[in-house]
């Protein structure tokens, strides 16, 4: 099936088995591989990007087809060139990874977190990206990088 | 893990889908959140050959109220739920259900029909869904039907959506001013199904007698079950600790859960009765009720 | 300069700055390099076919259906490897060996049977459903104590036709029987470590490529010791080792999970050299649970003795390890329980013995070093359970407990009775920090109040100490290669430089690390310091990144080989300050000449001379290679204490609280230090309340995928706080001794220790982990009906 996909201003025209997941649309036919999968019980959240800007969806419990005529950003579309979206300047100045697997998911769950959200508390930090596994930092410092990274992106309002 | 190999048909109207579910009978399945089905279908515990997704249908993720119902469109997904603040200051109940059905990410896809539809036994909105009384409307070729809950959740994994039928709508009473309910859940963490679960709504009468009850648990049978003895003992009756306490004992009394990783039997059943007396108390303290004796 | 009175810690030039991760660029843009991020031209998949069966004879495979399948190109099966010679590898210490693919049987549930490959992934798992297997079940042993028994043979194949696979032991046993024996108060108690799985969020896979006609097999691996895999690859496959090349990539978490050679691996390899294209093959999360390394798995029995006051007299451990059908334990070839000896912990033993009896059950193989230094975990968790237990006994305090009976400051080093020399601690000051730091008083003050009102509420102490930094050769080796781990500097003219090492971080933050080490000991920029691992064609030869023996390891190979540049850079400072190479010092990162103030040259300056103005008669260039092989272990310690609630109505506990200080000697990059602590006791929490990897009786694990094996989310994760003492190494060139450990092996027992603690008013003296709230209920309602016999009928009704 010929399917048409924006991913992060790009459009991607494919022919997919109706099967193929999201995640390895991005990641085999998009040769986007920032969106990692770590798990089959749509567990994890390591392959979380955001639809249509405002959705965070686990990639691979989504069929590529269902993203025709769709717009997916995923952690590579995050920075402007050189300049790193708040969210990931947070994470690397607070150390919010480590083995880095879990990161664009966590990067995505936050990026559409704050959309709906521009000042979370710890807590609601906490609530909302407990759809998303880490295995090596114990979450504390990824918390503490959404809460930099609200910080700085609320004086102005939110812009795609 | 990967899928079998499917044919998928994107349905932009109702007519489409039901359409298409008739053209394919039983291979077909429709495709809400895709939060069960398509985990399921990566283990290959489900191999429909015709996946019909009815998100491109417009306008089927409504939540709205009228004729004293909430209306919850079969595209309503459960995020919409969890942050819509008419819910919150009225529907206590779903609300606190929301925030604990999966985890954050799957409830910004998983659907509240599809949910109901897929009637695991351990889910959650089918407890809530029989707390408060809800009906689910179903289309099929020889027309819509609406089917209360008690008669929708028909076993484990199965309901009253028949073959060639879909299910357009949840219909929810809206509670009046002196009505509330509450959910509990115990979880093992986010993302876990429920290892035991209750839903409570209550009623309240002008002289604090109350004047309605719903009263239901899951993971405590192959779907979630209705206390009625509870209800019972509710209605009518002044709210007090012994009260509670009796109708908590009747949630323990029905509940039939199965021993797995998380938790033998005598445990789950424990739980049970805690859960639905912890839940009338939440509920009772939501409507001002002052210490129970 | 400013003059204090005190003489200050000179500060520091590179070492000790919380400087930013340099590899954390690439992460945080999605262009990391995972394994399974690399496609090769024309590369094929591969998937497994798994054995339903915990136990079962093969009596043939077909694999007609299979091949017939679109796009399916090869089904590889045990007896294809056995003719080709691969049938059977050794395990990770050589002391046995283990199937590829089942042949003859299966003998644990979800054994790899065979491999198909396709041209896509979804191919690949269409054709394995249809591989025909006819298995016939065999009666399968999940238990080691009914392993024990032989009544019936797992591993027929065997020459010896046993279940048992070892017997080890350490210490005086008469000694320690004696003194025992002769204790006033004394202790004797069953303690499991249940099995579990590292299940880093990256599974284990492979690209195996043998394509392009030159003979070299490249292999894309998640290795966390890629020299030693390519070795064995080499001794397993007869391809000479300068034919092989493995690529470790960016590793998404390995934890342990990531050390052994598994069948897929292999298997994928075989494909590779049959068909002459790439084969890639990455785990399923399944695969990941229910094949790859486990660990754990120990049945301890913990005896200790006291005097009545509460002096600790003696140690006895004698455990039952159950390593499922292979004896595929990562331990060092020396050690086949690990560092177990450590079990004497913290604590001052007059005479201590252990041992140890491995069995076969049919469950899968491993026992693997989980972000442990091989059974240490195992080890602190039995001493420090044990040492609340005897408290508990005697109705002392826990933390006055420990404070009586700790190895003394003055004691290092310290010879344990159990054979280790333990380089340096300061176990009182630690612990007492922690109590000073939690309020310890004021906590059992509110203990006190609360059980008055009849709420549960428990503290829980363990005063860990660990061996790490696996070690000398003369003691540690694995299949006979020495444990020792290498470092290679070069400086390039306009000093900055590279560093290459025999480790492979997985997340440690290697990348910056290593720089900071180099700086500091070159004074060079560690922003100009470019850190590589994991390419066997490049890195010099180590063992790899395990058992927190990178900092203690390679991090000292790091400092002597830049102290051998910084050797070679003397002379060329002399050359270029035309002084005698005796006058030149190292002082405040430069060269000076002694007695002459303001003659001096910085290393920068020395690095370009060394390319355009080299000493006459000596070997230009600035680079150094260096082979470290620790003298000794290193033994870092902490004292960490939880607060608990426990909710009795339904089991539930909340972690209120949980500070950990740790003595992890010289601090590199307290940032990362911290964030090494987070995660530790991160997995340490996830054991002790909610992972397991479960067997029913017939052999099927219960926990095959996130979903039965439980990953704590960020809600349920506690905040954490931490602290550290520091006492440096004696010994370690740097004086550091490795962190990325001590946090899972040390609060387990802090967990364990706090909730029993709350429960100690109802008569619970333990609970096996993990505590999920259905154990502890039950424990609760257990004791309470052992307190009120006579009246517990009600319970009952429902039986
Ligand atoms: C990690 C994870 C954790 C979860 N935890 C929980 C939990 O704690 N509690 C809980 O209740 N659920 C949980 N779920 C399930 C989740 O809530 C699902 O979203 C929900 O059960 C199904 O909704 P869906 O819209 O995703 O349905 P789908 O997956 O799309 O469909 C489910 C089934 O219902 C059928 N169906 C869907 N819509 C209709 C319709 N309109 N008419 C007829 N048939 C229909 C489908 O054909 C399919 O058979 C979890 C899921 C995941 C992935
Ligand atoms: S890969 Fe684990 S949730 Fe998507
Ligand atoms: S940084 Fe490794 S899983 Fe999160």
């Amino acid at each position: 099936m010929i399917i048409r996909v924006t991913v992060n201003g790009t459009e991607f025209v494919r022919d997919v088995e109706p099967r193929t997941l999201l995640a390895y649309f991005l990641r085999e036919h998009c040769g986007l591989t920032g969106t990692h999968v770590g798990c089959d019980s749509s567990s994890c959240g390591v392959c979380v990007v955001a639809i249509d800007g405002d959705r965070a969806v686990k990639s691979c419990t989504m069929f590529a087809v269902q993203a025709d005529g769709h717009e997916i950003t995923t952690v590579e579309g995050l920075a402007q060139g050189a300049a790193l979206h708040p969210l990931q300047q947070a994470f690397w100045d607070c150390h919010g990874l480590q083995c880095g697997y879990c990161t664009p998911g966590m990067l995505m769950a936050s990026y559409v977190l704050l959309k709906h959200h521009p000042n979370p508390s710890e807590p609601e930090i906490r609530e909302a990206l407990a759809g998303n596994l880490c295995r090596c930092t114990g979450y504390q410092n990824i918390i503490t990088s959404v809460q930099q990274a609200a910080a700085e992106m609320s004086p102005q309002p939110v812009e795609a | 893990m990967f899928p079998a190999a499917f044919d998928y048909l994107p349905a932009h109207s109702v007519d489409e889908a039901l359409a298409a579910l008739l053209k394919h009978g039983a291979d077909a399945r429709i495709l809400a959140g895709g939060q069960s089905l398509i985990p399921a279908m990566r283990f290959r515990l489900a191999r429909p050959t015709v996946l019909v997704d009815i998100n491109p249908i417009a306008g089927l993720a409504y939540l709205r109220e009228e004729n004293g119902a909430l209306l919850m469109g079969a595209g309503a997904r459960d995020f919409a739920v969890e942050v819509a603040p008419f819910i919150k200051e009225r529907y206590h109940l779903i609300f606190d259900a929301a925030a604990v059905v999966a985890d954050p990410i799957v409830r910004q896809s998983g659907t509240i029909v599809g949910s109901l539809c897929h009637n695991d036994p351990a889910g959650d909105w089918g407890v809530v869904a029989l707390a408060a009384r809800a009906e689910v409307v179903v289309r099929g070729n020889a027309g819509t039907r609406v089917v209360p809950i008690d008669d929708f959740l028909i076993d484990s994994f199965t309901t009253a959506v028949g073959e060639g039928e879909m299910a357009l709508e949840a219909r929810f009473p809206t509670p009046n001013e002196r009505t509330s309910g509450s959910y509990q859940k115990i979880e093992r963490k986010v993302g876990d199904f429920a290892t035991a679960a209750a839903g409570v709504q209550l009623t309240l009468s002008a002289d604090g007698t109350i004047a309605a009850a719903g009263v239901a648990i899951g993971a405590a049978g192959p779907t979630a079950k209705r206390v009625v003895e509870a209800e019972k003992i509710l209605l009518g009756a002044r709210p007090s600790i012994a009260v509670l306490r009796a109708a908590a004992a009747e949630a323990k009394e029905i509940s039939d859960p199965i021993a797995d990783t998380r938790g033998d039997i005598e445990f789950k059943r424990e739980m049970a009765g805690v859960l639905v007396y912890r839940g009338l108390l939440a509920t009772l303290k939501r409507l001002q009720q002052g210490e129970l004796h | 300069m400013a003059m204090t009175t005190d003489p200050p810690v000179q500060e520091r030039h590179a070492i000790g700055q919380s400087l930013k991760r340099k590899e954390d660029p690439r992460f945080i843009r999605g262009a990391g390099r995972y394994v399974d991020d690399i496609v090769l031209p024309g590369m094929l998949y591969m998937a497994l076919v798994h054995s339903p069966y915990p136990h079962a004879r093969i009596n043939g495979i077909d694999k007609t259906a299979a091949l017939a399948m679109p796009g399916v190109k090869a089904v590889i099966t045990g007896e294809d490897l056995v003719n080709a010679g691969l049938g059977w590898i050794p395990t990770f210490h050589g002391y046995d060996k283990q199937m590829v693919l089942a042949v003859g049987k299966a003998v644990y549930q979800y054994q790899e049977v065979a491999g198909v490959i396709a041209t896509s992934r979804e191919a690949a798992l269409d054709a394995a459903e249809v591989v025909d297997v006819d298995y016939e079940p065999l009666e399968v042993i999940a238990d080691p104590f009914v392993s024990m028994r032989d009544t019936l043979i797992i591993r027929d194949d065997r020459e010896n036709k046993t279940n048992h696979i070892y017997h080890w032991e350490v210490g005086d046993r008469d000694k320690t029987d004696a003194a025992l024996a002769a204790s006033e108060v004394q202790i004797d108690e069953r303690i499991e470590f249940q099995r579990v799985h590292p299940a880093p969020l990256e599974p284990c896979g492979i690209v195996a490529d043998m394509s392009g006609g030159t003979g070299r097999l490249t292999m894309y691996l998640t290795s966390q010791a890629p020299h030693a895999h390519r070795t064995v690859v080499s001794m397993v496959t007869g391809i000479p080792e300068d034919k092989i090349r493995i690529v470790s990539p960016d590793i998404g978490g390995g934890f342990g999970n990531k050390v052994p050679v598994y069948p897929g691996y292999v298997v994928a390899t075989a494909a590779s050299v049959i068909l002459g294209v790439p084969v890639k093959w990455i785990e399923t999360r399944t695969e990941n649970l229910t094949c790859s390394g486990f660990a754990r798995d120990y049945h301890m029995r913990v005896q200790i003795g006291a005097t009545a006051a509460g002096n600790i007299t003696a140690l006895k451990v004698t455990t039952v390890a159950d390593h499922g059908a292979f004896d595929a334990v990562a331990d060092p070839s020396k050690y086949p329980a690990g560092l177990f000896g450590i079990v004497t912990g913290s604590y001052d033993f007059p005479t201590a013995f252990t041992e140890l009896d491995a069995y076969f059950t049919n469950k899968a193989p491993g026992g693997v070093a989980y972000r442990c230094s091989f059974r240490v975990t195992e080890a602190s968790y039995a001493i420090e359970r044990g040492m609340d237990m005897l408290a508990q006994r005697l109705g002392m305090d826990a933390a006055e407990f420990r404070l009586l009976n700790f190895v003394k400051k003055v004691q290092f080093p310290y010879p344990s009775p159990l054979g280790f020399v333990y380089d340096s601690g300061d176990y009182h000051l630690t612990l007492r920090n922690a109590l000073d730091k939690i309020g310890y008083k004021e906590l059992r003050a509110e203990q006190a109040e609360k059980r008055a009102r009849g709420e549960y509420m428990g503290i829980g102490i363990s005063t860990f100490t660990e061996a790490v930094g696996a070690g000398p050769s003369k003691l540690f080796d694995i299949m006979g290669i020495k444990m020792f781990d290498s470092a290679e500097i070069r400086i390039h003219p306009t000093g900055s430089g590279i560093v290459r090492t025999g480790a492979r971080h997985q997340g440690q933050g290697h990348e910056t690390t290593w720089a900071q080490i180099v700086a500091e000991e070159l004074g060079l920029d560690p922003q100009n310091i470019l850190v590589e691992e994991g390419d066997t064609d490049t890195a010099p030869y180590g063992l790899g990144t395990y058992a927190s023996r990178s900092t203690p390891v390679a991090g000292g190979a790091i400092a002597l080989a830049a102290r051998k540049v910084r050797e070679k850079a003397k002379k060329i400072a002399a050359h270029v300050l035309e002084a005698s190479e005796d006058d030149i010092e190292w002082e405040d990162y430069k060269f000076k000449v002694t007695g002459v103030p303001g003659k001096s040259i910085t290393m920068k300056e020395v690095a370009f001379a060394a390319y355009t103005n080299p000493t006459p008669g000596s070997e230009p260039g600035l680079e150094a290679t260096f082979y470290y092989d620790p003298p000794n272990m290193t033994f870092p310690h902490g004292a960490y204490i939880a607060v608990v609630d426990v909710d009795a109505e339904t089991g539930y506990t909340k972690v209120r609280r949980f500070l950990a200080i740790d003595d992890c000697g010289t601090i590199i990059n307290p940032m990362i230090v911290e964030g090494q602590i987070h995660g530790g006791l991160t997995e340490g929490f996830a054991i002790a309340f909610m992972q397991e990897i479960r067997f029913d009786a017939a052999g099927n694990n219960l926990n095959t995928n996130f979903t039965e094996y439980l990953i704590p989310t960020s809600l349920e994760t506690p905040h954490w706080e931490t602290d550290k003492t520091v006492t440096p190494s004696p010994h370690h060139p740097i004086g550091a001794k490795g962190v990325g450990e001590s946090p899972n092996v040390g609060s387990p027992a802090a967990f364990v220790n706090a909730v029993v603690d709350a429960l100690a008013p109802l008569g619970v003296k333990h609970i096996e982990m993990p505590l999920t709230r259905a154990k502890v209920w039950h424990a609760i309602k257990d004791a309470r009906a052992a307190a009120s016999a006579p009246l517990a009928q009600n319970g009952a009704t429902h039986a």
